[in-house]
């Protein structure tokens, strides 16, 4: 039964954002999570519109990237490639992640994003590019500038959080207050932008895989905090 | 665990301090570093000489070309530096915010490129 791209986009929208952030939290590589991700999806391209989106397609995604990652990781002779490969295979004999039962993980990513020793501007590129899933086309368009200066933006702050070792983490209870105002300002500003500008049209006969956008609600339920939080938008 | 540079800045023209202003901050300095050394976290720190006591040294031709300064013609300039021992940004900055405090004066920190 073919299903055409139409659902497979709709899950693009509500499950990249969750697919990578448990991958950086897995790998701590936010580089190989974002490839890799993109590889599961461009894989669900190919196939769901034929045999249909999997029941959970959240793990479906998951697990296929986890494996390129694992792939791909094995094909690096570094030594720190194979220390990792050791720590993952302690993993091996967890029973799959299940997406929906980590609900921080986006969050993390969320905090990371939106770290105070990055610009705001370059919280709200990280934020549309890891969270939203958007091209860094479309987060150049969305923001006026030029895409090469946007490239080069979003490779500066990913190796920023690396070299400075921003953590991946929720921030400690006394430290939320303040990190959250600015999580609160960033997502506001990436609100507008996904809303208020059309997305570039793809050129014609490109075959790209159908991309998430910055919608309202492509974060359902992301903000699953005990206190009253106003980043929820759902 | 990972080390951080940080580096203590001012300006031409920062309005100097008092000698009561240079005495307190020199007593939170040295409280700041007794800190530093009961966390475990000191590797290496100490103030410097003003930048125009510097000298920059060319070595690239084999001899030693001298010129007299700082290497950076700029109005900033680093007064001292601590290096510390953090595990990750967040506590180098909560570690800079503190040395901040005690020398009066904005702290940039960097991270050590490979394990010193």
């Amino acid at each position: 039964m073919t299903v055409g791209l139409e659902p497979v986009e709709r899950v693009f929208r509500e499950e990249y954002g969750r697919v990578v952030a448990g991958l950086v939290r897995r790998f701590g590589d936010i580089d190989l999570a974002e490839e890799v991700t993109q590889e599961a999806f461009l894989e669900a391209t190919r196939r769901w519109p034929e045999s249909g989106v999997p029941p959970n397609p959240g793990a479906w995604l998951t697990t296929t990237a986890r494996n390129r990652a694992i792939d791909r990781l094995r094909r690096e002779s570094t030594r720190d490639a194979r220390h990792r490969q050791a720590a993952m295979l302690d993993q091996f004999d967890e029973p799959p992640d299940a997406v929906s039962s980590i609900p921080d993980e986006r969050l993390r990513l969320m905090f990371t994003c939106c770290h105070p020793a990055l610009a705001r501007d370059t919280q709200v590129a990280l934020t549309l590019r890891l969270l939203g899933g958007l091209t860094v086309e479309e987060i150049a368009h969305a923001l006026l500038v030029e895409e090469a200066a946007m490239a080069k933006r979003l490779t500066r702050a990913k190796a920023k959080i690396k070299a400075a070792r921003i953590p991946y983490r929720v921030p400690p209870d006394h430290e939320l207050p303040g990190r959250l105002a600015g999580v609160r300002a960033t997502l506001y500003l990436v609100f507008n932008e996904g809303t208020c500008r059309p997305a570039p049209r793809p050129r014609s006969g490109s075959p790209c895989p159908p991309r998430p956008s910055a919608r309202p609600g492509c974060w359902p339920g992301s903000c699953r905090t005990s206190r009253r939080c106003s980043v929820c938008w759902r | 665990m990972p080390k951080y540079l940080l580096s203590v800045w001012s300006r031409e023209g920062d309005p100097t301090p008092s000698n009561e202003e240079m005495q307190a901050m020199f007593a939170d300095v040295g409280r700041f570093n007794e800190e530093l050394h009961q966390e475990g976290v000191w590797v290496f720190a100490g103030g410097l000489h003003p930048a125009d006591t510097a000298t920059v040294v060319d070595g690239r031709g084999g001899d030693a070309v001298t010129t007299d300064g700082p290497f950076a013609e700029s109005k900033e300039h680093m007064g001292g530096f601590w290096i510390v021992s953090a595990a990750d940004l967040d506590a180098a900055i909560e570690l800079a915010r503190r040395g901040s405090l005690a020398c009066r004066r904005p702290v940039e920190v960097r991270p050590f490129a490979d394990d010193v």
